[in-house]
């Protein structure tokens, strides 16, 4: 503990810096994937290919990413490589998430909606947005997790946060240094995920509050087809 | 686009061939930690999974196991393991680590492939009198097939993409000559093993994605457009 004690302001200050990093890519990636995930929803042929490239991106290991991004013009070694590449990969969970999300919403309530009149825009953010939100949620999570514990990869293109605990400490063989590296990340991980959970509670109290709705792959919505 | 030029002039010099790590023996290593990780990270989740997935037992561990992995991040996990295991068994510390970050994903695609399956085949076979050990062997275990391998596929991704950031304990593989071209400031290297890492990356998906189509019995390939789908529980890119 002595480590941890006699460090708390550098553990602090890469915290700060490392929430900062990772909470701009899960904003962005949520913003994105909307109206990418909504399109590839909403007309059939852009589906396939949508999911298809979302899948993709989603395969490709970080060090490769972030080369790939300065290859189109992204200083290599840079902050906005690293919350570059954090954001593809957040669209890539989300996208799927939004599509997933708006399959879920049973046919029979957006049909309702067009009969007492609402026009798309009305109908998105009253109807399919809400009624999506579980899935949203759910694939927020993820991506945000992801995210936290990813960002720390940084380090190996001299981007500092939390990782750079981990080289130091290697580099001058402090387990302690490694190990508050690695509980600090996932305790962000955690905070931020039960701050999610908080925010869909508030922003649906309609849902009850257990029974696995929050569960990705399990969206509880009437007439759900999975 | 010249700087992809480069890199593939970098991938296909003669000097990738000679030198402290030739270009071949690295996608070697590469390859066969991963191989080698989520074989033994298989020997251990699939039956677990398939216990879980029979009995119905242990789920919520699992659930919790693979959300919390999720959160885990692969950099710190094989640093944390090579200073406590000994930086003299660097190779060793790193394969544990490998394996660790695999078992979620190959858990949960062991027992998700189990749940997935109608309750009701599973009755019919208990029905026209099979043993539970039957049932297991001829209905779970080839129904639930499709779900393992695409647990198995995260789990190959994942690994394939934490080899990469082990390079850093200097265990070579791909993610040797990123580092060393970042240091040495040659960009066609970093360009260059980048894509030739994601060709790897992209391979072994394309072989699993291939897999799981393959192993759909022949009586459920009418509905086997939902099954093949890759499954995504435990997997972060790393």
């Amino acid at each position: 503990m002595n480590w941890v004690l006699d460090n708390l302001e550098l553990i602090g200050g890469l915290t700060l810096v490392h929430l900062r990093q990772s909470v701009i890519p899960i904003v962005l990636s949520f913003l994105i994937a909307l109206p990418v995930g909504w399109a590839a929803w909403r007309f059939t042929p852009l589906r396939g290919a949508t999911l298809t490239t979302v899948g993709l991106l989603y395969t490709i290991p970080s060090l490769g990413l972030f080369a790939l991004l300065a290859a189109l013009g992204i200083p290599l070694l840079s902050d906005t490589n690293l919350i570059v590449a954090l954001t593809v990969y957040g669209v890539a969970i989300m996208t799927r998430s939004v599509t997933d999300g708006l399959d879920a919403i049973d046919p029979a309530t957006r049909a309702s909606a067009v009969a007492v009149g609402f026009g798309p825009w009305r109908r998105f953010w009253t109807v399919d947005f809400p009624l999506s939100g579980p899935v949203l949620l759910a694939g927020l999570r993820v991506t945000a997790t992801s995210t936290i514990s990813l960002a720390t990869v940084g380090i190996l293109i001299g981007v500092q946060n939390l990782g750079y605990l981990f080289t130091n400490g290697y580099q001058r063989r402090i387990l302690e240094e490694v190990l508050a590296g690695v509980v600090a990340v996932v305790v962000i991980a955690l905070v931020v995920d039960l701050l999610l959970v908080v925010l869909g509670r508030l922003l649906m109290p309609w849902l009850p509050r257990r029974g696995g709705v929050l569960t990705r792959r399990a969206p509880v919505m009437a007439g759900a087809t999975g | 686009m010249n700087l992809f030029l480069d890199a593939f002039a970098w991938i296909f010099s003669p000097d990738r061939l000679t030198g402290s790590l030739p270009l071949p023996l690295a996608i070697w290593q590469h390859v066969a930690f991963t191989f080698g990780a989520v074989a033994i990270a298989a020997i251990i989740a699939v039956p677990l999974g398939w216990l879980i997935g029979h009995t119905g037992r242990g789920r919520e561990v699992a659930v919790a196991l693979s959300g919390a992995a999720r959160a885990l991040p692969s950099l710190g996990l094989v640093l944390l393991l090579v200073l406590v295991i000994g930086v003299v068994h660097k190779t060793e510390a790193a394969v544990v680590s490998f394996v660790l970050l695999a078992i979620p994903s190959i858990l949960a695609g062991a027992y998700a492939g189990f749940e997935a399956i109608d309750r009701a085949v599973i009755d019919a076979g208990r029905a026209v009198g099979m043993t539970p050990w039957q049932i297991l062997w001829k209905i779970e275990v080839p129904l639930g097939l499709p779900l393992l391998i695409g647990g198995l596929r995260s789990a190959t991704l994942q690994v394939v993409a934490t080899v990469t950031i082990a390079a850093y304990v200097g265990l070579g593989g791909l993610g040797f000559f990123f580092l060393q071209g970042i240091q040495l400031q040659r960009f066609d290297a970093v360009l260059g093993a980048s894509i030739v890492v994601v060709a790897l990356a992209l391979s072994l998906d394309g072989l699993f994605a291939l897999l799981q189509r393959v192993v759909v019995p022949h009586g459920v390939r009418s509905r086997a457009g939902t099954a093949a789908r890759p499954l995504r529980l435990g997997a972060a890119p790393a």
